[in-house]
């Protein structure tokens, strides 16, 4: 049997169970959200005991050589003991600055943090609540700029996005942890093609990226798809227009599968990427962020059309998964 | 006399050559399901530990590691068809390259070798 040791107390482990399930099973609190070792909200620090090279996949080497660890990734092999504790050192505290809806499902969170967080336009950062409730979100606001930009879905029955858009008011305190994520824009070839495709709140990491790459200097043309079911899903629509006229090399390719009209074009997001390809797509590179399934069937598809897999860069969106446990009572 | 893999070029060629070759399977509807992956990067890992393998590159793989790596695709149905599908990939792969033909037959004689292995027999 493998055991942990958290806050002067031991918790046996399950054969095959890992560290966060084990705790949880066990009336621990330990924040978490996607469950499959990219959110990173369940980071735990290893004080004793040998951490499984699995637990750390991912994971910046700094924190690595740190004995930092996804606790939703580490099982123990038999008889092996770990002490963990918290990461409250890698957490920063923040206030909500503002709150305003950007669509009738996507809501604008702006964070002011104390202290620095040290990001680059694209990554994720971890929201979390005093008692550890915890959701990952891309960044859409730039390093240079005051506050931090969340674009938050609001989820029929979401803990968090529930939260921040019926109570939470500005001025309230969280807490952030990260930046994670290896989608952002490198400076460098500033003439290549850009393609930045997303569906739904896939739009905050590109909007992010696009700002960045066009300060940055970026000449070559960006081709910027946002993609949704209809067109009450598309949001930033005119603040992207007026970025357009403004740059003569962002295009700006809202899509819908039904309903367009006017400027929205209406397709498959997957048919109007490849449209706008050319033939040999030597030199592009390639951002691509949102729903899972759409993220991997799309990075496939830009291979197969010939793009490098190291200019393809992906941010597939998981959803958070609670553990499926007994409801007590009437919610 | 030096090996194939260092005749074409080593590592850089090995490089540009698993793209290329991975793009083949991945595009072939008779195998692209033995070769999905969410992680891309890892499975093109794959493909380059193969390439170096058969063209005598410093080996990262062995025949035993080759036959458990594709137990559980055998049970999924890998057979023959599928095998010279992937050979031939592996082929086109290496005469776009600009690999000379002796080469080419060297590399494919390998593969060919490693049949067994793959397939578990």
């Amino acid at each position: 049997m493998a055991k942990v040791k958290h806050e002067a107390a031991w918790y046996p482990l399950e054969p095959g169970e890992t560290v966060l399930d084990g705790l949880l099973r066990q009336g621990v609190n330990v924040s978490h959200s996607c469950r499959a070792g990219a959110c990173q909200s369940c980071m735990m620090r290893a004080v004793e005991g040998v951490v499984p090279p699995a637990a750390q996949v991912g994971l910046k080497d700094t924190l690595r050589v740190r004995n930092y660890f996804l606790a939703c990734a580490c099982r123990l092999p038999d008889g092996q003991a770990l002490e963990v504790a918290g990461v409250g050192e890698l957490r920063v505290p923040a206030r909500i600055a503002s709150l305003t809806p950007l669509s009738r499902d996507v809501l604008s969170v702006r964070l002011e943090t104390e202290g620095a967080l040290d990001y680059r336009a694209g990554q994720y950062v971890t929201l979390l609540r005093a008692e550890g409730l915890a959701r990952s979100y891309s960044l859409a606001s730039l390093p240079r700029e005051r506050t931090l930009e969340l674009h938050v879905r609001l989820i029929p029955g979401g803990a968090m996005s529930g939260w921040l858009a019926t109570e939470a008011k500005p001025g309230d305190r969280v807490e952030l942890q990260g930046p994670a994520g290896d989608c952002f824009y490198v400076p460098g070839q500033p003439e290549a093609p850009l393609l930045l495709a997303g569906t739904g709140t896939g739009l905050a990491p590109l909007y992010g990226i696009a700002r960045d790459a066009l300060e940055a200097g970026h000449t070559g043309p960006l081709h910027l798809f946002h993609g949704a079911r209809e067109p009450g899903g598309l949001y930033l629509v005119d603040a992207l227009r007026e970025l357009a006229a403004r740059h003569p090399n962002l295009h700006y390719r809202p899509c819908v599968l039904g309903g367009g009209g006017g400027e929205v074009e209406e397709g498959a997001l997957e048919d109007l990427v490849r449209a706008c390809l050319p033939k040999r797509p030597t030199g592009w590179r390639a951002f691509l962020c949102g729903n899972a399934e759409g993220v991997l069937s799309l990075r496939k598809k830009l291979f197969l059309a010939g793009f490098s897999l190291k200019d393809i860069h992906a941010d597939a969106f998981l959803p958070s998964t609670p553990r499926v446990e007994p409801v007590s009572g009437a919610a | 006399m030096s090996s194939v893999y260092e005749q074409i070029g080593g590592e850089p060629a090995m490089a540009a050559a698993v793209e290329l070759f991975y793009r083949k399977v991945l595009g072939d509807d008779r195998i692209s399901h033995f070769f999905e992956d969410v992680d891309m990067e890892r499975q093109a890992a794959k493909q380059k530990a193969f390439l170096t393998l058969v063209t005598g590159g410093p080996a990262t793989y062995s025949g035993k590691d080759m036959r458990a790596g594709h137990k559980h695709l055998v049970q999924r149905g890998l057979n023959d068809m599928h095998f010279d599908a992937v050979a031939g990939h592996l082929k086109e792969t290496l005469e776009e390259l600009g690999v000379p033909a002796e080469l080419v037959g060297k590399v494919m004689a390998v593969a060919e070798g490693a049949r067994a292995d793959v397939l578990n027999r």
